[in-house]
This record gives C-alpha cells, sequence and structure tokens, in this order.
C-alpha cells in the first residue's frame, strides 16, 4: 500500500468506528451490562448459525408436510419454533404463501426488520434505502431488477415487516420436484425466494 | 450505488454472504442484541433509533454506512438510557485511538497502552 508518511505506526491505528465500538464495548463491560465472551458468542451464532438455509427447511416441510403447512398459515410462529428456529427480540412471524395468483414480497420501508431466526441477517441490497423505498411504491420495477419478471395478471403483495411483526415467503413448490425428500427440496429453497425477490430453483439446475 | 449494483455486489441467490465486512461491525450488532436481551430497551425501542438514524442518512453511497447508522443508534440509546454520557465515550473512543497508534506491530492493541491515561 502507497503510504509515503512516515509513520511506523499506521498498521494499529484505530478507525474512528473501530475505536467507538471499543470505547462503547470498555464502558458496558465495566458496568456489567455485557460480558465480552457472549459478545464474541453472539457474533459466532450469526456468522456461522443462523442462515437461509433454516428458512428453507421451513419451506420444505410446508412443501412436503400438509399438515405442518396448515399450522404454518394458522400461527408460523410456534411452527417456525417446532423446528428449532425461535427469535430473540420476541417478534411474532407470519408466512405469507405464494399461489398461482399472487407473489408475496418483503420489505421493511422504516429499517430493516427482517426474520433472523429463518433467514439469518439482511442482505446489502435489503437495507438500502432504493430497495426500501421502491418496494411498496414499484414492486414490479424492483423485481425487474432482481431479473424476476412475473406475468401481468400475477398480483403482488407488498409486506412492510416490523419489529414485532416479520414474515417469511412461502414460495410455489417447484414443477418435477414431486419426489424429492425434505432435504433435497430444502436444497431448491434460495433466500431470496424467501424474501420474494426470486422463485425457487427447478429440479436438475441446482 | 444503484440497487442493481447491490444485488450484483451480493452473493449469488441462495449462497451465504459475508455476514460482516468488518469486525467492529460485528461487535456492534452483538452488543445491541445482548443489551436487548439485558433489557436494556425493547427491540422496538431500537427499531425506532435506528430507522431515526437511517433517515437522517438518507443517503447511504456505502453500503458500509448502515453499520454506521447502526452504532449511532446504539449510542443514542446508551445516552438516552443515561448509561453513560456522550462525553465519557468521546473521550474513550480518543483513548483507544492513542492506546492503538502507542502499541507496537503485531501486538493486541490495550487500552492500558494509551500513553496520557491516568
Amino acid at each position: 500500500m502507497p503510504h509515503d508518511h512516515d509513520d511506523h505506526h499506521h498498521d494499529n491505528e484505530l478507525d474512528p468506528m473501530a475505536a467507538r465500538v471499543r470505547a462503547l464495548e470498555t464502558i458496558l463491560t465495566e458496568k456489567g451490562l455485557i460480558d465480552p465472551l457472549a459478545i464474541d458468542a453472539i457474533v459466532e451464532t450469526y456468522e456461522t448459525k443462523i442462515g437461509p438455509r433454516n428458512g428453507a427447511k421451513v419451506v420444505a416441510k410446508a412443501w412436503s408436510d400438509p399438515e405442518f403447512s396448515d399450522w404454518l398459515q394458522r400461527d408460523a410462529t410456534a411452527a417456525i419454533a417446532s423446528l428449532g428456529f425461535t427469535g430473540r427480540q420476541g417478534e411474532h412471524m407470519q408466512a405469507v404463501f405464494n399461489t398461482a395468483d399472487t407473489h408475496n414480497l418483503v420489505v421493511c420501508t422504516l429499517c430493516s426488520c427482517y426474520p433472523w431466526s429463518v433467514l439469518g441477517l439482511p442482505p446489502v441490497w435489503y437495507k438500502s434505502p432504493p430497495y426500501r423505498s421502491q418496494a411498496v411504491i414499484d414492486p414490479r420495477g424492483v423485481l425487474a431488477e432482481f431479473d424476476l419478471v412475473l406475468p401481468q395478471t400475477t398480483q403482488i403483495r407488498v409486506w412492510d415487516s416490523t419489529a414485532e411483526l416479520r414474515y417469511l415467503v412461502v414460495p410455489l413448490r417447484p414443477e418435477g420436484s414431486d419426489d424429492l425428500n425434505d432435504e433435497q427440496l430444502a436444497a431448491l429453497v434460495t433466500r431470496d425466494s424467501m424474501i420474494g425477490t426470486g422463485l425457487p430453483l427447478t429440479p436438475g439446475h441446482t | 450505488m444503484s440497487l442493481h449494483d447491490l444485488i450484483g455486489n451480493s452473493a449469488a441467490p441462495g449462497g451465504e454472504t459475508t455476514v460482516f465486512a468488518q469486525p467492529w461491525q460485528a461487535e456492534a450488532f452483538a452488543m445491541v442484541v445482548a443489551l436487548h436481551e439485558r433489557g436494556l430497551f425493547s427491540w422496538a425501542e431500537w427499531a425506532q433509533a435506528l430507522s431515526s438514524q437511517l433517515k437522517q442518512s438518507d443517503e447511504l453511497e456505502d453500503p458500509s454506512d448502515y453499520y454506521q447508522c447502526w452504532l449511532a443508534a446504539l449510542e443514542s440509546l446508551i445516552t438516552e438510557k443515561k448509561v453513560a454520557p456522550k462525553a465519557d465515550i468521546d473521550l474513550l473512543t480518543r483513548a483507544w485511538q492513542r492506546a492503538a497508534l502507542a502499541t507496537p506491530h503485531g501486538q493486541p492493541i490495550r487500552l492500558e497502552n494509551d500513553p496520557d491515561r491516568v
């Protein structure tokens, strides 16, 4: 890296954000409000254990098990918790099912509320102002950015998440997936298909 | 940055993305989860603090700015809840920066390395 100033310590410079985070950590630890080990554990959980594979299992089970599908429709929070995925913020979950004539799309216009327990943390675009502002006004235009073009006859319903209520899209089960088991079905379920900005993969294209 | 560029920058559909671009973002994220679990604020209070910060910086040119808003929201709640005044956070931030500069390369940065520490 071209650094022509005479600074032997620049490798150890903390950028302002990193220094601020350390300052907050110091204060909160001294006051007994956080435990640095617990902080590490939370980071590890969200970096490695929680992600869209959780949601894919929920969708696959909904596709293969009509009773679970009914439960998911009536009480998504409980149905999802039965698979071991519970939210830490006490939020409620609602599953919104795509049908032949309705496509569901999830956004958080205010900030970035997202169903962490089943999808992990949101992708960069989900948190971006263009997505947050355009999804409600021009959902078709937004979907086109994702190369998803739906028939004009398909109605698009947009769901605006809140701190208390988060949504999981259950996409339509792909054609030709009748003989697949739950694990194979889950492999077809993409993250974007559970937000509504994509469709599941079709068998043979995984 | 346009929506199209942002989508292009994320991983292939269904692929796992890198969750945090920098370690401090992960730490700021985890502190909020931990403080909420401890009951310092409700999740609704958090969402409101974050959305208020995001609204103030309506043009997020660089996606990493999102976590700057996250950090600012956390700080606003810490001062609001009288955990610590902003002046203390500012002082300690500068102390950490001095400590970093005074730490030989390759060694862990410790607050005790701040040469102005009293």
